[in-house]
Order: structure tokens, then C-alpha cells, then sequence
């Protein structure tokens, strides 16, 4: 297997730069072991949440701003680490239950709770900026 | 992503090659409305060529869907793989659409 290649990079805030970070991202872990549905599903979307909250909401799209990724493999277990310039959030607070009937209609509120479901595990702290920790075990969860 | 709408009978299909992300949602919102406006009220969104869905994609799905309703019409949903049907199915969503396997399923189903 190749080693993987731990990346450490900062785009701007604009969105047409998640699609392609993905994109990098999920090709690494597929010479990694990852199956099918975590290439496909859990990486991609989670990453994507990740990346659009911290440009839409964290540094509202304000192109002075960057967002750093860091993405690191230790022990079969991916870490990315998305950092914006905002003011951070109460994940816990935050993360609201979209299935709930009185939700289904509403066009926003999934992001976290896609994050949550798709990773083995979110966690955010303060650093330099606010930080969005992603961990998924290679061959593990799978939604 | 791009989008491909083809007319069948009474329907619009709309085709959605590639990502249906946060930064192109709103092609495909501004489009379905547009058509909308033109009077279209049976529309099925083929995801045979889609790879994977944010939930700003899913939002704008279920906004599109509330309009067409509020018009009288309605979307239909087609050829969703596992992956997009395991999403719909985690946030509940399969339980507001109707998903077809097949677009002429989806058609049928009007």
C-alpha cells in the first residue's frame, strides 16, 4: 500500500474550491484501503460540510479570509482538520435532528447532522482559528 | 455539474451529471423554477450520472419539491445508487419523495 501523502494546504473562501480539495482528498484514501461506500459517501459529503461551513459561515465568504485543511493517516484511522477564521460554534448546540417531522420540509440544518452521521467522529476546538476535526477509521464506519 | 432537461410529453426530465453541491445548487434551483414558471408541474430528477449530494443539495430538493407542490405539481426522484439512496434514507428524505428506480417509472408515476 502507498504511504499516504499528509497534505497541509489553505484555499480561499469560495466555494468552487471544495469540489476539487475533495476531489484530492478522496483519491489519496482510495490507494488507502477505503471501501466503496466510504469513498463515495461518507468522505465526500462529510468533507464537504466541513469545508462549506467553515467558507459560508465561519469566514462568511469573505475572500480576505482562508480556511486551512490538514488531512493526516495514523494507524488506518484519516484525520482532516478544517480551520476557518470565525468565531467557532457550539457543535453540540448546533447539531439539530433533520428527520424529525417538524424539520423534513426545512431547506437547511442537515450539514452537522451529516458530519456526525458520516464520520466515526466530529469534534471541534479553538486553535489559531476554529477547527473542525473529521476522523474516519479506513474500513470501518460505513453509513 | 451540469444539467440536462429533456421534454417527455407533459414531463420534464432534468439529468444532473457530477455533484450536486453547495456551489452549484442554485443552477439547478434557478432552472427547475424557471421551468416551473413555464408551466411545467410533472418533473423527474434523474441522478443516474450524479456522484454525491451536500445537504445543500438535499435542501434544495426538498425546496423545489415544496414549490412544484404549492403549483399543483411535483417532483419525482430516479436511479439513485446505494450511496444516494443510504443518504436520502439516513436524513429521512425517502420519506418525501417518491423514488423510482427507473426514470420511466418516475414518469409512470404521475
Amino acid at each position: 500500500m502507498a504511504a499516504f501523502g499528509a497534505l497541509d494546504l489553505r484555499i480561499p473562501s469560495d466555494v468552487a474550491q471544495i469540489e476539487p480539495v475533495v476531489a484530492e482528498i478522496v483519491r489519496r484514501c482510495a490507494a488507502q484501503g477505503f471501501n466503496h461506500r466510504q469513498l463515495a459517501l461518507n468522505l465526500p459529503v462529510a468533507l464537504t460540510e466541513a469545508l462549506s461551513n467553515a467558507i459560508l459561515r465561519g469566514n462568511g465568504e469573505d475572500a480576505a479570509k482562508s480556511v486551512r485543511v490538514r488531512v493526516s493517516m495514523r494507524d488506518a484511522e484519516l484525520t482532516v482538520e478544517v480551520e476557518d477564521e470565525g468565531m467557532g460554534f457550539d457543535l453540540e448546540a448546533c447539531t439539530g435532528d433533520p428527520t424529525l417531522p417538524e424539520n423534513l420540509e426545512k431547506e437547511e440544518g442537515r450539514g452537522l447532522f451529516l458530519m456526525r452521521a458520516l464520520m466515526d467522529r466530529v469534534e471541534a476546538y479553538r486553535a489559531n482559528g476554529y477547527v473542525v476535526r473529521l476522523t474516519l477509521r479506513c474500513g470501518g464506519h460505513a453509513a | 455539474m451540469s444539467l440536462h432537461v429533456t421534454r417527455q410529453g407533459d414531463s420534464l426530465i432534468v439529468d444532473i451529471e457530477g455533484q450536486l453541491i453547495v456551489s452549484n445548487r442554485q443552477e439547478l434551483k434557478q432552472r427547475v423554477l424557471d421551468e416551473a414558471e413555464s408551466g411545467a408541474r410533472k418533473i423527474v430528477i434523474d441522478f443516474a450520472r450524479t456522484g454525491y449530494i451536500d445537504s445543500a443539495g438535499l435542501g434544495v430538493l426538498v425546496s423545489l419539491a415544496k414549490r412544484l407542490r404549492e403549483l399543483g405539481g411535483d417532483i419525482r426522484l430516479a436511479n439513485l445508487n446505494d450511496d444516494l439512496q443510504t443518504l436520502f434514507e439516513l436524513t429521512k428524505l425517502d420519506t418525501l419523495f417518491q423514488i423510482s428506480d427507473t426514470r420511466e417509472r418516475a414518469l409512470e408515476s404521475f
